[in-house]
């Protein structure tokens, strides 16, 4: 036939046609490999402790890297393959998040940096990652226990994003430019992530006995550790607020459960840690 | 479906920022309408394809039979002039 019908996919085909546009060497997009502060002035305001901003940085850096790592363990485990890419999506945020806050670190404090044989091509931000002991972790507690069940890993992201986010807006006025930007990228990221915790959350809690069961066998064993991640984030009363609706409309108690006592860590971290980074120390002239 | 516990199948559509319609991208299971956009959101956007997403129960979805193909869609298949093709289109009229 001379005159074909016209294919009516023809002009917009599909949604992921153009998406390389002419450039189809890198297929992740926005991400700077090498350096994740590539092109940013890294100087540290004159008004900033420079030690003291790495301390924070760190510390936020490694409560996203630990929590990141804790559900990438979810790959493949998750109830559905649709979790397992939502916890999978979750993990890769935070773990971005780290990257940057721990290249932030370095670069206002070099010292904080383990210091590897010359010659080592380890970025200053998988240093840090790979080559610190469990010790020198300056996550909470919150983020580096097993992930339980479901319900208790839901009933985790709920408290740490909601806590996150809260100080993450604050944290977009920063007086160190960089943090403020590392902030204001991540304040869409945890938006989500409290927003996936939340309703599953509610879903859990509102679902058969079973998961009820588990939802609040979760929220137990995870609130002994919340006090000290509120503090840790200075949360106020905008965290309560947000976190008692939850809780409203799921039909949930706020937990009376005392405090974890101690501080530092538990002995999950190292266990993790001994996972996360045995290749990394096995190949440590490795390149990735 | 067989198994009762087995979550609804929901059909995806998700319109990119170079396309001009929602175009079928594929299908997941959900709990509900609302867990089911953020699931689409997770499986079918994550490498910045979308700006809208849409979702629709697969059982809400009449479709047409393969046993009906000939009757449905032979019919036009000699009908050439229903085809705008004996016009010349001017290349500044985009999307035709």
């Amino acid at each position: 036939m001379s005159h074909s019908a016209p294919d009516p996919n023809e002009d917009h085909g599909s949604v992921y046609d153009g998406l390389l546009g002419t450039d189809t060497s890198q297929w992740a997009f926005g991400t700077d490999f090498e350096d994740p502060l590539a092109g940013v002035d890294t100087t540290v305001p004159a008004d900033l402790d420079p030690a003291e901003l790495a301390a924070y940085c760190l510390a936020l850096g490694d409560d996203a890297l630990v929590l990141s790592h804790r559900l990438s363990e979810w790959c493949s485990n998750a109830p559905d393959l649709e979790e397992d890419i939502a916890l999978a999506n979750i993990a890769l945020d935070l773990l971005g998040q780290a990257r940057l806050l721990l290249a932030r670190a370095a670069a206002a404090d070099p010292s904080v940096v383990p210091t590897l044989p010359d010659g080592s091509p380890v970025p200053v931000e998988d240093a840090l990652a790979f080559f610190r002991e469990a010790i020198d972790f300056r996550n909470v507690r919150l983020v580096e226990v097993a992930n339980g069940d479901f319900a208790e890993t839901i009933a985790r992201l709920l408290l740490f994003a909601t806590v996150r986010l809260a100080a993450f807006e604050r944290l977009c006025a920063h007086r160190d430019p960089v943090l403020a930007a590392i902030a204001a990228k991540g304040v869409k990221e945890l938006t989500y992530h409290r927003d996936y915790a939340g309703r599953w959350f509610l879903t859990l809690a509102q679902g058969t006995d079973e998961s009820r069961r588990r939802l609040l066998d979760g929220l137990s064993a995870t609130w002994p550790l919340y006090a000290e991640l509120a503090a840790a984030y200075a949360a106020g009363a905008e965290v309560d607020v947000v976190l008692d609706q939850v809780f409203a409309v799921s039909g949930v108690d706020r937990p009376e459960v005392a405090p974890m006592a101690g501080r530092g860590h538990t002995e999950a971290l190292s266990r993790m840690l001994a996972e996360m980074q045995v290749v990394a120390r096995a190949h440590p002239e490795g390149l990735w | 479906m067989t198994d009762e516990k087995e979550w609804p199948l929901y059909e995806v559509f998700v319109r990119g920022k170079r396309g001009l319609n929602h175009v079928h991208v594929g299908s997941l299971h959900a709990a509900d309408d609302e867990m089911a956009v953020r699931h689409a959101r997770d499986v079918y956007t994550r490498r910045n394809e979308g700006v809208s997403i849409w979702v629709v129960k697969a059982d809400d979805i009449t479709a047409s039979s393969p046993d009906e193909k000939d009757p449905l869609f032979a019919p036009a298949g000699d009908k050439v002039y229903r085809h705008p093709t004996f016009y010349t289109i001017p290349d500044n009229v985009p999307h035709m």
